[in-house]
């Protein structure tokens, strides 16, 4: 058994922990609460997005000339990995990567490039000295729609230039405050839109040609399937974090409690033990 | 009657029923009213104006965008719109003399600039300017 002062000061320390996560619980819930909200607000004008981008391509006759579009035989790959630019959020950060792995493990006959974004996922890919085309970080948790768009830029640039041949995805998607579900999706080529079961289009007008709509539309379709991923993944950082603040708050008082209890103990040993001199000490001046 | 929604990154600015409305629309501002043909057009920036099914007129800011028009629909996306109301003239101000200013000295060549960016977002800031004189006469 620990000696008092040794217990006391170990109690110090684990309260002043728990003050500590329970602070960062408190920030990252209220983060997760914004976060959520973007959300919710990005949602319609995705699936607005999406909708405008199903018209036309069925409605513009003939093939899609868009480059966006130009599924090509594979001989380059780029990898994006969404990952938080801070830890301190549980299995958050290994699960992205454990997916990232898995994905890098499949390719076989192909080169392989990476775009990290966030801190976590660059440091761990520079560690073991994958090719790192760029790397984005030092976001604050906060979705950034300018620097999304230089994201966007680079990819596009790279893929229309022939750089390389087809970019994927790795961020998580958000489900609840409490839920998150890792996803490798695919970014470029852009697969050819399908109207929704029973929805018919007939004739429409075009103004300019169909050609200068996509021109005009494909970047801003290819930003915001960024955004999107970059908001959920950020929502799903924060809910992690919350989630695993909490849990250390509570495992700091579990062992506040502990401690208290092994301290108490101490205390009472100690006090029971000069009782006992002092009686046998009584008991041998007696004679 | 025609629902009209127009839809940000930001939020959805409407989704209710209107009786009319006008675009910038690629090729010069265009008319929609109910059982409109089908359409699609790119959005210039300018002035969106729209009756509401109590006959209010309403106009809003709008920068680049799309407008489709199918099944007595019409979306609008938009990369920012605003009430023109809600108009921060100030900072539209600002921002208009920033990007003249950056303009300019481009132009001199002392610094460079990401061209396309610049002349747009003066564009915009033209466009708010634009729509809050012509609605607060």
């Amino acid at each position: 058994m620990a000696t008092l002062r040794a217990v006391k000061k170990r109690i110090r320390t684990v309260v002043s922990t728990r003050r500590i996560t329970k602070a960062m619980e408190m920030v990252a819930a209220a983060k997760l609460r914004k976060a959520t909200q973007r959300v919710e607000q990005a949602k319609p004008y995705a699936k607005k997005m999406d909708e405008m981008l199903s018209h036309l391509a069925s409605a513009a006759t003939g093939e899609i000339i868009h480059p966006y579009f130009e599924d090509r035989p594979i001989k380059r790959k780029t990898l994006v990995v969404i990952t938080s630019d801070r830890g301190l959020c549980g299995s958050f950060n290994t699960n992205v990567l454990r997916k990232a792995e898995q994905w890098l493990a499949e390719q076989k006959d192909c080169e392989v490039e990476l775009v990290t974004i966030g801190k976590r996922g660059n440091d761990y890919y520079k560690r073991r000295r994958w090719p790192i085309v760029k790397f984005f970080g030092d976001w604050g948790g906060v979705p950034n729609y300018d620097r999304t768009r230089e994201i966007m830029t680079l990819l596009t640039s790279r893929f229309v230039t022939g750089q390389t041949d087809q970019i994927t995805l790795v961020y998580t998607r958000f489900l609840s405050m409490v839920r998150y579900h890792v996803v490798g999706e695919p970014y470029l080529p852009i697969a050819k839109p399908a109207l929704k079961e029973g929805e018919q289009v007939g004739e429409y007008i075009f103004e300019p040609t169909p050609e200068e709509i996509y021109s005009s539309l494909m970047p801003g379709y290819a930003t915001t399937k960024l955004v999107t991923a970059m908001v959920e993944s950020f929502a799903s950082e924060h809910g992690s974090r919350m989630i695993a603040m909490g849990g250390a708050t509570k495992n700091a008082g579990e062992m506040i409690d502990t401690l208290t209890l092994d301290y108490n103990k101490a205390r009472q040993a100690q006090i029971t033990k000069e009782i006992l001199e002092v009686v046998s000490g009584a008991e041998a001046l007696k004679g | 009657m025609f629902r009209l929604s127009i839809v940000t990154p930001e939020k959805v600015c409407i989704d209710a029923d209107v009786a009319s409305l006008t675009a910038p629309g690629a090729d010069g501002y265009l008319g929609v009213l109910s059982h409109h043909a089908p359409l699609i057009t790119t959005l210039k920036p300018g002035k969106i104006e729209y009756r509401d099914d109590q006959n209010v007129i309403h106009v809003m800011a709008v920068t680049n965008g799309f407008l489709e028009v199918s099944a007595n629909r019409a979306t609008i996306l938009a990369d920012a719109a605003e009430d023109a109301a809600d108009i921060d003239i100030a900072r539209a101000r600002a921002a208009y003399e920033r990007s003249r200013a950056q303009l300019i000295s481009a132009e001199k060549g002392e610094t460079s600039i990401d061209l396309p960016a610049t002349q747009s977002a003066l564009e915009r800031a033209a466009n708010r300017i634009r729509v809050y004189n012509e609605t607060h006469k």
